[in-house]
Order: C-alpha cells, then structure tokens, then sequence
C-alpha cells in the first residue's frame, strides 16, 4: 500500500509535510494482567503529501481514523509505524526535546471549543501560552504579539483579560485559532473545527481561515465528516474508510467523478439543500464494522453494492485510474 | 383510532364535542388541519429573567405531511416540540399562553392522565441522541413493549410478536435476537432504529423528530431518513422535523417553518422557501452554507462564504422591536423599535420583517 501510495504523494508544489505509511494500531488490555488481546487497527498504513500553501481534505465518518492521522502526525499519540516527514526530515523517532522545533511549525485546531480550552486561563495567556513554552516572547513584548493576533482573528484587543467562558463558541474558536497561529506555523490540522458551531457562526470561521491561508501562506489538513465544508475549503481530498485511503485525487476529480464506490455512495448521501434537485441515492446497507476485525480483503466489501469474490479475498491497492486520482478498488 | 374518539367524547376534549375549529392562526392555513397550534408561548421564569423560549408560534399540519422547523441553537424549535408533548420541565418553565389541537382536542387543556394517554398513541416524539434517552438498564425489547402495555392489555406472546415485527419495520436485521438485547449493544444507526420502532409502536397520528439524525453519519442518516419517510408514506403519519440543517430541510419536508430567537420569522413551502426565501435571516442562512456545487457541474471556486455578523441574542435581554434587528443589515429605526407583523407576503408565503423580499432575493443554485 505505502509503495502504491508513493506516487499519489507527489504534490504540486514543495511539499510541507509527507507522510508515508502511516500506521497507528492501539492494543486492547484485557484481564487482571492487562495482556494484550488484539489491536484496534485505527490508522492502517496512510500516505499523503500537503503542499506549501494547500488545504489536504481529510473525510470519512466517524471511526475512520482520520482525527487519529491528525494526532499521530503532531505525534500527539505515537504513531506504530511509517514515515513523517516535515520539510524533508523523518520526526517520527526524534526525542522530545529533538522534536520540539518541528512542533513550531505545525499546530492543530480543536473541534469543541469549550473542552479545548483551560477556563481558568484568560483568553490572552491562552494565546500567549505557547510564546512563553517556546521561549520566543515573554512580557510586554508577549503582549504585544497577543494583541495583534486577537486583531488578526476578529476578537477585540479588550477581550484579552477575559476567560473562555465569557466567550461564544464562535469566538472561542477564534481563541483556538490565535492561539494555533502564535508561533507562525507552516501547517495547521484543523479537526472539524467548525463542526460544533451553528450555521452562521460556521460560515465566519470558514472565512476567517480561507482568509489566513491567503494572507499567510499556510497549509491545512481539514479533518472533517462535512463534505460541503470540504469541498469549500480545500484543493485536494483524501477520503478514508476503516484506517485507510480508498480514494485521493483533486476535489472536481473527486466530487464530479468519484472512482470509489464509497466515495459515490458518501456524495450521494449528502443531503442537497434544494427541493427542485431530486437524485437517485445510493443508501448504503449496514453500518461501519469494527476496526478491532476490519473485514478481510477489501474493507468496504461488506457494504459494497458492487462486491465480487476477489473484494473478499485480496486488500485492493491505491492505483492512478487516471491522471492524479487515486482508487484502492478492483473494479477500477 | 377507536381510542380518541371515546376520548373526545370526554367533556375535557374541548368546548363541545367537536372541538372549535380555529378560524385564523398567523401562519399557511391547511385544509383538515390534523393538529393545529396557535399562539404558542413557554416561557423559562430564571433567577436572570424571564426567558421567552418559545413566543408566539403558530401552524397547521395535515396529515401525512412533513412539516419542518428549522433555526439555529436556542432558537425554540425544540422547546415548540417539547411543549407539544407538554414535557417541558416545570419549574422552570412553563406554556404559558396557546392551544395545541390535535384532532379536535386541545393538549394544552387536558389533565395530565389523559395526556399520558396521549403520549405514544396519538403524538410522539424521538429525540437526538437514542444512547441518553433509552433505557440502559432494560431491554430494547423491553422498552417497546412498555409502549404497548402503556395503552392497551394484549398477551405476553402477542406482545412479544409486536414487538419484533415493530423491530422489523424499522429494518433492524435478526429482530428477534435484537429485542433481547440492551442499547449499548448496538450501534448509534440501530439505536436511532429502535427509538422510532419504539415511538411508531402505537401509530400515532403525529411524530415530532427532534434533530433524529444530527449525531449519525451521514450514510446512516440517509439510511434513517429513507426509512422514516417510508414508514410515514404506509401509516399516514403526520411528521414535524426539526432540524437545523437545510439540506435535510429540503430533501423531506413539504412545508418550512423558520425560527429565530423563539418566534417564527418566516413559512412557506419547502419549494418556495429555498426559489426565494423573503426574511433576512432565512437568506443569511441559505448564503452562508457551503453547497456542493462541484457535483452539479458548477465550476471550482472559492468565493467567500455570506456570513451573518453577530451572535443569536440571549433570550433573556431581546432586543426592542424586531429580534434579528442587530444583525440585520436591512435594519433601520423602525425594525429597532417595532416588531414587525407576520403576513402573507405572496400567496402561502409568510414572513415577519418589514423590509420582507427587498435587496437581493437570493435564488441560488
């Protein structure tokens, strides 16, 4: 799989990050001895590569492991196996103290602004927390960077001294996007950051991060079960099925000619807001099997419309079906 | 059906047997309106005020129809459903002012024995998250059954074979093996399945949906979407959906209710609203949804988003004059200082604002 993703990796411009290979396997403790008794499989062998200024959208439904790529990239939890590579250098055994640098240059974004925030830190210090850790700023100068960035995120300046709780969820995320972007960096993981918000209060966060990511040159993963958000904000998509790429291609590939079975089914799924578009849907059958047994062969053959023999029996690999779009299926 | 005509027989249902139709509610008047609300007011009495939850609703639903209710977080639409079913925790709040007709019958009049006995067999409700409102503790088998006993004796074996075949209609597969098992053995798409297994038990003539698929996938949610507007379509259920998503607005509902800071502000139907929706708050809401367009054949691009400036108020301190005034961007001193009526604007279209339709009416697509 790492070596048939290898070409899906090549990313228009110089890549920020690549992974390769990614794997993250969680043991299950069982008994008085806590002996492991299996793995749940929530990331199984992931590649992608994120360009200088790109949005990667990363979508899949809940248990796909996409919020654990997000974690296992910033090392947040460590990774089994495979290679992440940050401007050109592999993080993923580097110590503590060796990684600390490369956490500069890439921070993450919560979804639940209200349990991502410590209520007993004012907004300022919250923003300012991470210049002291990495001993850039401290004190009046501290401040100074603080301010700017409340401006730079639609907050106001006098809001500084005031805690989480006296914040709406809207602005609270703005708090969690001051506070991603004080160290300037070169990636954000955005994890469904706007999925806990209202509608409207959405559309002002999507702005605001469309926005940094032109003012600022930044790269996005976008983590997000949302695909209207993601076709929104993002160049190119990457859509996961139980720890793995099924498809990966540039979003119009994606969304007007979908080349995986899951990918029709997940578009087809989406509810369209207008009454005058009746469309024929594709109503997957069953639910998403466990990652402790994932289904032999290809993992979607269970709920595959399409499934042969062969989908039972062998685990498809990402192909190129046609010029920068990406399957893993044997019908393609 | 037997049931509720002995029981508008009752001198509780209503001034005189059948029941005084009303004559003018603010809002798309439906022939043989099965349940009818009108001027709808719960209000919550907190130590910081009174909060006006739900403030003057009015509408008519015919039966078999799907009627939506659409707004945003602490807009009222759950607390209109809540006070429909009259669960609404008291103290604190309380409905204060209104009628809720259902088929002749004013729920808001009826003593609560005979609401009980409403509940489950004429209107019923499910609820957003199926793993917080189903027992834990009691089988899913269990727990539908009691639905039944609730209304009527029937033998053990009997009720047992009901409740599988409830099981079945909501295409849980192994319906016999499921009905002996507890919520937490299965997962969130079939626990939603047995919630609507459980409040379709009775047939009841009215089922509110609460938000019934915000916490699923959206594979499973089409799958839960498909099968309620199956079931409705075999038992000639009336539906009010409330939601807050628009795309889930279109794809079932007839006919939309939109409401803003507890009062509706805007109803049409379903095809009306979404050509030209007239208030400006229904209009932020259309523009500020990302659409899949890539899928329609529209073009990659990557314009801004319309966002709508400003926060919903608190309901405790709502503005003077018309709610959404603040953020508003057609406001002007006398949206500030008066609340505007709510009228028919076009034929069947309703809406609350004075400036209804000015600027740009947004047909997207």
């Amino acid at each position: 799989m790492a070596e048939a993703g290898q070409a899906a990796v090549r990313a228009t411009r110089p890549p920020v990050l690549e992974i390769e290979g990614l794997k993250k396997h969680f043991p299950i403790k069982k008994g008085f001895l806590r002996r492991t008794h299996g793995h749940v499989l929530a990331v199984d062998g992931v590649s992608f590569t994120i360009g200088e200024g790109e949005a990667l959208g990363l979508v899949g439904e809940s248990g796909c492991g996409k919020s654990t790529v997000g974690r296992a990239i910033l090392r947040l939890i460590e990774p089994t196996d495979g290679v992440i590579r940050i401007g050109g250098e592999d993080i993923r055994e580097l110590s503590k103290r060796e990684l600390k640098p490369f956490r500069r240059q890439m921070q993450i974004i919560f979804q639940d602004p209200y349990s991502s925030l410590n209520p007993r830190m004012s907004a300022g210090d919250i923003v300012g927390e991470p210049l002291s850790t990495h001993g850039i700023a401290s004190g009046r100068k501290r401040e100074e960077i603080v301010a700017k960035l409340f401006d730079r995120v639609g907050l106001s300046r006098a809001q500084m001294a005031n805690f989480p709780h006296q914040f709406s969820g809207g602005q609270r995320q703005r708090i969690g996007i001051a506070r991603a972007l004080a160290l300037n960096p070169k990636l954000i993981i955005c994890d469904e950051p706007v999925s806990a918000l209202d509608v409207s209060i959405q559309a002002q966060v999507i702005n605001l991060l469309m926005d940094l990511q032109r003012d600022l040159g930044l790269s996005y993963l976008f983590i997000s079960h949302n695909l209207s958000v993601v076709e929104h904000i993002s160049q190119r998509i990457a859509v996961m099925y139980l720890g793995r790429i099924v498809e990966y291609a540039d979003k119009t590939t994606i969304f007007t000619n979908p080349g995986h079975p899951y990918t029709e089914a997940l578009l087809s799924a989406v509810p369209v807001p207008d009454p005058k578009i009746k469309r024929s849907k594709i109503v997957l059958q069953g639910d998403v099997p466990s990652p402790v047994k994932p289904p032999s062969g290809c993992h979607f053959h269970t709920r595959c419309p399409y499934a042969v023999d062969r989908c039972r029996s062998e685990t498809p690999l990402l192909r190129e079906i046609a010029p920068r779009q990406f399957v893993a299926c044997h019908l393609r | 059906m037997s049931h509720s005509r002995a029981l508008q027989a009752k001198p509780s249902a209503a001034a005189g047997g059948q029941a005084k139709p009303i004559d003018s509610i603010a809002g798309i008047a439906v022939a043989d309106p099965l349940l009818t609300v009108a001027d709808l007011k719960t209000y919550f009495f907190t130590r910081n005020g009174t909060a006006k939850a739900v403030d003057g609703v009015s509408f008519a639903i015919a039966r078999g129809e799907t009627l939506a209710i659409v707004g945003e977080s602490g807009c009222g639409k759950s607390m209109t459903a809540l006070s429909l079913m009259r669960l609404v925790a008291d103290p604190p709040g309380r409905i204060v002012d209104g009628e809720v007709v259902l088929d002749g019958v004013d729920l808001l009049k009826l003593p609560e024995d005979e609401m009980r006995a409403m509940r489950g067999r004429d209107i019923s409700m499910i609820f957003q998250e199926p793993m917080t409102s189903l027992n834990p503790v009691m089988t899913i088998g269990r727990q539908i059954g009691e639905v039944l006993t609730m209304h009527k004796t029937m033998p053990r074996d009997e009720l047992q074979k009901k409740v599988v075949e409830m099981l079945a209609l909501v295409r849980i597969p192994e319906p016999a093996q499921r009905a002996k098992e507890y919520p937490h053995q299965l997962s969130g798409g079939m626990r939603q399945r047995a919630m609507i297994a459980m409040a379709l038990a009775c047939s009841p003539k009215v089922l509110l949906a609460d938000e019934p698929t915000t916490a699923l996938d959206v594979t499973i949610q089409a799958q839960i979407l498909e099968l309620i507007a199956d079931l409705q379509r075999k038992l000639g259920t009336a539906v009010v959906l409330i939601t807050h998503d628009l795309g889930v607005v279109a794809e079932m509902a007839q006919r939309v209710i939109v409401m803003y800071a507890g009062r509706k502000v805007e109803e049409a139907s379903a095809e009306d609203l979404f050509a030209g929706p007239l208030h400006p708050y229904t209009q932020g809401l259309m523009a500020s949804i990302p659409r899949l367009g890539l899928m329609r054949g529209e073009s990659a691009k990557t314009e801004r988003l319309q966002e709508i400036p400003g926060i919903v108020p608190a309901l405790y301190s709502l503005p003077q004059g018309c709610v959404f005034a603040p953020r508003c961007p057609r406001a002007d001193d006398k949206c500030r200082s008066e609340f505007p009526p709510y009228e028919e604007k076009h034929s069947r279209h309703w809406a609350a604002c004075w400036h209804a339709g000015e600027g740009k009416e947004r047909a997207h697509g």
